[in-house]
């Protein structure tokens, strides 16, 4: 589904990817684990085409096409999506509106009919509900005023709208308490088929406790030092990174 | 220039006798008036250049609303409706209210014209703005409405000035005198429209007696193609409320002078507006007001967007006297430009001279935000769509602000719309 091969990037001037390989097949879920600034979330502004992040090598293919030469938005129709570390506000602009014009855009760029208001709506209440936001962050402007759990639940409840073939979530679980880990362990979960796929970046082993991945891996210095199953995790939990720091990175 | 604009003044309108003396009076100060250059301070950023060509007093055009393009709000009450300068009975109405008084000047009793002489340009300052006295020296006719002691006005006042796609250069000379007595209450849309190439001076004064209260929008939705010149003059007496909101689309020119004068204790206005440019389109909104007088508060909000090459102004100036203590000022002005050729001069000027007064004023000037742009792409939302949605959101919150439901109806299709329109020209242009 997503083949990373020897991917380059740099913002500013700077290399953060380093020759990134990364091959995730249909169904599959992947945690990366890895340092601060060791180019995790880059990783994902890359995959969702953000501007300012220049590709200087590599290549990347998504469902069977070149993803770096399409637009963002094409990303999307294709079915990428991003679940932000930092979510973006966007005062003025409600929830419910924003949400309506991404599931319209997303679902005619497949050719599937818009959903009428009254039935988008009912489904919006309901992914709401499934996040346990109350109804009125619907009305609400776009993570406006937002804490940064009700950011994240918010990033969720358009992942469940959208119904994407790949989910990069960055960081969903940092800044959660434990029912909200819950909420986006069961999201995810519920969400897990054989068609569709999971990159999660995060910080703690415990996350993988509820969403069981196929495969663990580690990202030092722009690249995948190390793959594994669960048992990486554990044992990055145990050591830490200086561990691998040793033996791989210096 | 003067002279340009001139022939107008030997078509003459019959008016009646009882405005003769004004007409004149307007006459000889506009003949001696010399006009705006960009060497005055006021006109810095605004040239008149676009008024060098003739514009006509035009013939009353026929045409059903249907054929004149006239979409307007329906708001269910009285409706004037002037197209090309001329009033149209066949598109007003007048609905019976006890509270109000709805008259042109040309249909005025004796009391009414005795109130109309009494009031008319009384707040408007004397050989200040030359286009006060070209609008008074051309006072054929104009809009009066009184709204009774004590009462409160059932439903809204429309009066609309529009401009017929038949006409070329029509010359529209825009008058109105409200006059809310103490304790009076009612809500009052002005309302620009119409196609093609036309030339309005506008010139409203609105009145307030004390612990009157008055719901005010001034819409300026004609044509790219339109010049508008003109300035709203407002008086608050003790305790009257004054909630003002302005829309302007772009124009070839627009030059708008707001002069709202707190006269009266415990006065309060609130003024928002939008000012919404592209192509190569110019609005002027020049915005003052006086605190004479302790405990009045004002709450002023101007947003405006420009893209392509046009440009604004925005100049706010609160001017707070000596007397005028325990006053409390707000006023903020954010600009968003969706393009990089797009411009914007925005002024904020306070001047206080009095000590224990609460005042703050912001001015920003921006490019549409590429993160917020990014992640509504990310989410699918094609690039021209979220530039709309942006931009809807930056102004969204003053249009929400507005209580009359069936104006806020009206104005969101059209903005978005507009927007929709503005922003398919040059999507790629967007965030610079
Ligand atoms: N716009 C930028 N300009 C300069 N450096 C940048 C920019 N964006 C990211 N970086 C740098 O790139 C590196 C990788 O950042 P990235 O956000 O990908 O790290 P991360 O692995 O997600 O870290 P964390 O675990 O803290 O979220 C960091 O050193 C960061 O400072
Ligand atoms: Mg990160």
């Amino acid at each position: 589904m997503l083949s990373i091969k020897d991917l380059h990037a740099e913002v500013e001037g700077k290399n953060i990817l380093k020759g990134l390989n990364l091959e995730i097949r249909e169904g599959e879920v992947h945690a990366i684990m890895g340092p601060n600034g060791s180019g995790k979330s880059t990783l994902g502004h890359v995959l969702s085409g953000r501007p300012g992040y220049e590709i200087t090598q590599g290549s990347v293919e998504f469902l069977g096409k070149d993803l770096l030469k399409l637009d963002t938005e094409e990303r999307a129709h294709l079915g990428l999506f991003l679940a932000f570390q930092y979510p973006v506000e966007i005062p003025g602009v409600s929830n419910m509106e924003f949400l309506k014009a991404s599931v319209d855009a997303v679902r005619e760029s497949q050719g599937a009919s818009a959903y009428d208001t009254v039935g988008f709506m009912r489904r919006a209440r309901e992914a709401c509900a499934a996040v346990d936001l109350d109804q009125a962050f619907l009305k609400r402007g776009v993570n406006e005023g937002f804490s940064g759990g009700e950011k994240k639940r918010n990033e969720l409840m358009q992942m469940m709208l959208l119904e994407p073939r790949l989910c990069i979530l960055d960081e969903t679980d940092s800044g959660l308490d434990i029912d909200a880990m819950q909420v986006v362990a069961s999201g995810v979960n519920a969400m897990r088929s054989e068609s569709r796929s999971f990159l999660l970046v995060t910080h703690y082993q415990r996350l993988l406790d509820y969403i069981e991945p196929d495969f663990v891996h580690v990202l030092a210095d722009g690249r995948i030092i190390r793959s594994g199953d669960t048992s990486l995790a554990l044992e990055l939990e145990a050591k830490g990174y200086s561990w691998l720091d040793d033996s791989e990175v210096a | 220039m003067a002279d340009l604009l001139t022939p107008q003044l030997n078509a003459e309108t019959p008016a009646p006798d009882w405005l003769q003396s004004r007409r004149l009076a307007g006459r000889a100060a506009w003949e001696s008036s010399e006009m705006p250059t960009r060497k005055t301070e006021a006109w810095k950023y605004t040239s008149l250049f676009a008024l060098q060509q003739p514009f006509m007093a035009a013939r009353e055009s026929a045409e059903s609303a249907e054929e004149l393009g006239l979409e307007l709000p329906q708001l269910a009450g009285s409706r004037l409706v002037f197209v090309n300068g001329f009033w149209r009975e066949d598109l007003s109405e007048i609905e019976p209210d006890a509270a109000i008084e709805l008259v042109r000047f040309s249909d005025a009793d004796q009391t009414q014209a005795a109130l109309i002489a009494q009031h008319l340009g009384s707040v408007v300052p004397g050989n200040k703005h030359p286009f006060s006295a070209l609008n008074d020296a051309v006072l054929a006719d104009g809009v009066f409405l009184r709204i009774l002691t004590g009462s409160k006005a059932a439903r809204p006042v429309q009066l609309v000035w529009h401009n017929s796609p038949q006409v070329d250069a029509a010359i529209n000379s825009q008058r109105l005198l409200v006059l809310a007595e103490q304790h009076s209450e009612a809500t009052v849309v002005e309302h620009f429209s119409g196609q093609g190439h036309s030339f309005t001076n506008g010139l409203p004064e609105l009145i307030l007696a004390a612990g009157a209260a008055l719901s005010h929008s001034r819409l300026h939705l004609e044509s790219a193609e339109a010049l508008h010149v003109g300035g709203l003059h407002a008086a608050l007496e003790r305790d009257a409320t004054l909630n003002s909101f302005h829309v302007a689309f772009g124009g070839k020119l627009k030059r708008i002078d707001i002069v709202i004068n707190h006269q009266g204790h415990g006065a309060h206005c609130q003024l928002d507006g939008m000012y919404l440019l592209r192509g190569q389109e110019h609005v002027d909104y020049h915005t003052c007001i006086e605190h004479a007088l302790p405990h009045c508060t004002t709450d002023e909000t101007f947003r405006g967007i420009v893209g392509d090459k046009a440009s604004a102004v925005f100049n706010g100036r609160i001017h707070i006297h000596p007397d005028a203590q325990k006053t409390r000022a707000e006023l903020s002005n954010k600009n968003l430009l969706t393009s990089a050729t797009a411009e914007v001069n925005t002024k904020p000027e306070l001047e206080i001279y009095a000590d224990d007064v609460q005042c703050a004023h912001g001015a920003t000037v921006a490019q549409l935000d590429e993160s917020m742009l990014h992640y509504l792409r990310t989410r699918g939302i094609p690039a021209d769509e979220a530039l709309v949605l942006l931009s809807y959101g930056f102004i969204n919150a003053l249009v929400e602000k507005q209580r009359l439901e069936s104006l806020r109806d009206y104005l969101k299709p059209r903005l978005a719309n507009y927007f929709g329109a503005a922003l398919a020209l040059d999507p790629d242009d967007a965030g610079g």
